[in-house]
């Protein structure tokens, strides 16, 4: 029997990072909201102390942080031809779970995408004429100008570390001169760099480059947030990425906003309890709540005027599905948008050997990085290259921890002696430039529901479909390259080229940056939300995460991410509270 | 009637994998209201649990292949210490008895076709199942066309059918001998190099081999080592073995 819970202002689904940005905000304009988490209860004290956090098989390799794919996985094949299998484990990504989502072990590498990002079919268009048929890539439907501010906040809360390259127009020495307009410097100044950043500063440098420090959510000294949260300087111990900080020292929910929220009488949080479905008023025009069943294996139905999803991207877009919300996308007539746009990260590398220097890659920071972005989405003339967008390139040490972490040269056997050697020779002399790819979205990558695999409850498993396109391969075999040349002057003894050849593989660790599946854009026949994140369909359900990145940008996403969520809540009270109703007319 | 079929419930959940750090408290749902700050239970700090325990999956003669394959993967020589001093068949014989042998978070339903090479691992064999079958027919494999089980043969022959499995050459029926050497691969390197607790990296020689200074938390003093070395001993989660008497 399903049992009904007092009826709230909001609730939201899934407890990271949007999920405390959302509370935060909701709960200041005196709204009761509550918000519904899968996983359980997470604190540094407790779960990630720095007696236990430094534990490489435990976090990373058994997943003690990650979803279990036991309860909930997805299917995957590269194209609709194949038949998708389940995702046993994970592999190429890592969602996360629990109170802070994957925002207790991400890096911390915080990025602003670049105005002309959220305009790619307009930008490109204009300038290179029209893209192929196949691309479906378009405008998110708002500006980095109006997003400006919301940027500003979260680096704030997170107390980023890092060099303005340009200040209200103005570009300032050492930052990153291809970013967009800043309205104020961050708040910290940029992480120290090691040994490996300063060789890759000084030869991006001699290339014509522009290398900066990237913006960390790492602290590079101690700092209290605008919520009067403190965090702690930076150690440099080189678990960022898969741990969570036990030293306060990384930016999450937990050390930015949490706290602030637990003290407030308006708020309540809910863990080990998973959403089912989005609950709709027959007259279809809106939510009137969800129905999620706890731990106990009790159903209840929590009744709420606004319905606000949080969860991680897949799990936003299934959830989409599973409750009937939209339509489904088909990728034979191009009609329905939930699922449309699954977008990834194109990812390569260039590995640079020293005989005599030491690298000394435990000294880390998730990150601790020079990145030149001169390469990056349209901040290079594109004229007769075949594809739009770019990466960023950077030389990052975040770790040298040895399961792994195990650089050996070319042509090194994967095992015995000579790997053993080679590892021990290697481990502390190499360092790696990197390219963070675009994604650019094209017909046929997808998401849908599975017709065979379900999960714990007996419930379809999501389907991804999903290959590398013709412009993610131009464009990674463009820049790979000049990443390349980059490291033959570093000043190593011989470098090896990572390239991205193939189709995507579901295995190796490449990055956990999924976009796409409830788009946003300018209508409703070409996205599932609007430019307030706000539900075509029911106008009291909002969608938040990288789901709504029609195609996903050569950085990582969360800082994009958070900067939505602050412009969604945003127009939720200074708009919608006083109006509810569609806010923009389709 | 409510309490016992709920019991069950939690009970069925609890095998099915849910991750409990031994206090299944920590499954269960639970409502944290507002107002009342954040949430502290004494008791509740999830330190390391899953094979820290000695736990033995294997047989003797399982146990001695294992030792014999990860030997060769991670061998012993003039270079530096290898699988046996670090531990890695104590390692893998533990992970094996406990929820990782058990496939226990891994989505184990069907049915099961055969897979692509870019759909990861589609066996139907829990990480545990694979080895025993593997090594039953690695061993019959090798007593058929070797004369010996794997472990009895010279390491040479060993190399040589290692490489077999690697290229495909040599396969067995029933069982794929490419993802179980690709798994023992795996759980070697993990046996080489996690902490000690778990019972490989025996006094943290594979962190000492390759120069990784282990469970360290503040480098803030090297970050400008400008290529220097930074020759700093190893510490593991429970310390340094002089630390402790019971080491």
């Amino acid at each position: 029997m399903v049992q009904k819970k007092p009826a709230v202002d909001a609730v939201l689904v899934g407890f990271g990072w949007t999920g405390a940005i959302m509370a935060q905000q909701l709960t200041e304009a005196g709204l009761n909201v509550v918000a519904i988490e899968r996983g359980g209860w997470r604190d540094t004290p407790t779960h990630f102390p720095p007696t236990i956090a430094q534990d490489e098989l435990r976090y990373y390799w058994r997943h003690e942080m990650f979803q279990e794919t036991a309860r909930e996985t997805l299917t995957f094949r590269n194209n609709p031809a194949q038949r998708a299998l389940p995702m046993r484990r994970w592999g190429s990504f890592l969602p996360g779970e629990g109170v802070g989502g994957s925002g207790v072990h991400w890096n911390g590498i915080t990025y602003r995408f670049l105005p002309s990002d959220f305009e790619a079919r307009t930008h490109n268009e204009q300038r290179y004429g029209p893209l192929p048929q196949d691309m479906t890539v378009q405008d998110y439907g708002v500006t980095y100008d109006e997003l400006e501010p919301h940027f500003d906040t979260f680096e704030k809360i997170c107390g980023i570390s890092g060099r303005a390259g340009n200040l209200g127009g103005t570009i300032q020495e050492g930052g990153n001169p291809f970013e967009g307009w800043r309205s104020d410097e961050y708040p910290n100044p940029p992480l120290e760099m090691t040994f490996a950043q300063d060789r890759f500063e000084e030869s991006a440098r001699a290339m014509g480059l522009h290398p900066f420090p990237a913006p960390a959510a790492n602290m590079s000294r101690a700092y209290t947030n605008p919520l009067g949260l403190s965090l702690a300087p930076c150690t440099y111990c080189g678990f960022c990425e898969k741990y969570g900080c036990g030293n306060y020292s990384k930016s999450s929910p937990q050390t930015t906003i949490i706290p602030v929220l637990m003290r407030k009488s308006n708020f309540t949080l809910r863990t080990n309890c998973e959403v089912l479905h989005v609950d709709k008023h027959p007259d279809g025009t809106r939510a009137t709540g969800v129905t999620y069943v706890d731990a106990q294996g009790d159903v209840f139905e929590q009744p709420a005027d606004m319905v606000i999803l949080c969860a991680y991207q897949l799990q936003n877009t299934r959830l989409m599905m599973l409750s009937d919300i939209g339509e489904q996308y088909d990728p034979v007539t191009g009609q329905g948008v939930v699922g449309k746009n699954y977008c990834y990260q194109v990812m390569s590398s260039v590995q640079v050997f020293y005989d005599d220097a030491f690298t000394n890659g435990f000294v880390g920071a998730g990150a601790l990085s020079m990145v030149a972005d001169d390469y990056n989405g349209d901040n290079f003339d594109h004229s007769g290259l075949g594809f739009i967008g770019g990466g960023y390139i950077s030389c990052s040490t975040t770790n040298a921890r040895p399961i792994e972490s195990r650089p050996v040269p070319e042509g090194t056997p994967e095992w015995g002696s000579a790997w053993k050697k080679a590892m021990r020779e290697s481990f502390l002399k190499t360092t790696s430039v990197g390219v963070h790819g675009a994604s650019m979205a094209h017909r046929l990558n997808y998401l849908d529901l599975d017709p065979t695999y379900t999960d714990a409850w007996g419930r379809p498993l999501m389907r991804m479909t999903y290959d590398f396109t013709a412009n993610d391969r131009r464009m990674t075999d463009f820049i790979t390259p000049i990443a390349a040349d980059i490291a033959r002057g570093m000043g190593g003894r011989e470098i090896k080229i990572n390239e991205r050849t193939g189709s995507y593989d579901s295995m190796p660790y490449q990055t956990t940056h999924n976009t796409g599946g409830t788009i946003m854009g300018q209508s409703p026949a070409d996205s599932v939300v609007n430019r307030y994140l706000q539900s075509w369909d029911l106008h009291n359900l909002f969608v938040m995460g990288a789901g709504a990145f029609p195609q996903n940008a050569g950085y990582n996403p969360t800082g994009t991410v958070a900067a939505l969520a602050y412009w969604s809540a945003d127009a939720i009270v200074n708009q919608y509270l006083r109006d509810p109703g569609p806010m923009v007319q389709a | 009637m409510v309490r016992i079929s709920r019991r069950a419930f939690i009970r069925q959940i609890l095998m099915a994998g849910t991750v409990v750090a031994g206090f299944p408290a920590a499954a269960l749902g639970r409502q944290y209201r507002g107002g009342e700050g954040m949430p502290w239970e004494a008791g509740q700090t999830h330190t390391p649990y899953y094979g820290t325990e000695p736990g033995t999956f294997f047989t003797s003669a399982e146990r001695a292949c294992v030792d014999a394959i990860t030997a060769r993967l991670i061998p012993s020589d003039e270079d530096g210490p290898g699988a046996r001093e670090a531990g890695v068949v104590e390692f893998i014989d533990r992970q094996m008895a406990g929820f990782f042998g058990r496939g226990q978070r891994w989505y184990m339903s069907g049915p099961w076709p055969e897979g692509l090479p870019t759909q990861g691992y589609q066996s139907q064999f829990t990480p545990a199942q694979l080895y025993r079958e593997a090594i039953a027919a690695l061993d019959a494999w090798c007593e058929t066309n070797r004369g010996g089980s794997f472990a009895a043969l010279e390491e040479d022959a060993q190399d040589e059918i290692l490489t077999g499995i690697e290229s495909g050459d040599v396969t067995f029926d029933g069982v794929s001998a490419e993802t179980f050497f690709s798994l023992v691969k795996e759980n070697a390197i993990e046996g080489f190099f996690c902490d000690p607790i778990y019972g490989g990296n025996r006094d943290m020689v594979g962190w000492s081999y390759v120069g990784f200074p282990g469970a360290r938390y503040d480098y803030r003093d090297f970050v400008h080592h400008d290529g220097a070395r930074i020759d700093l001993p190893p510490v593991a989660l429970m310390g340094r073995p002089e630390w402790s008497a019971a080491q």
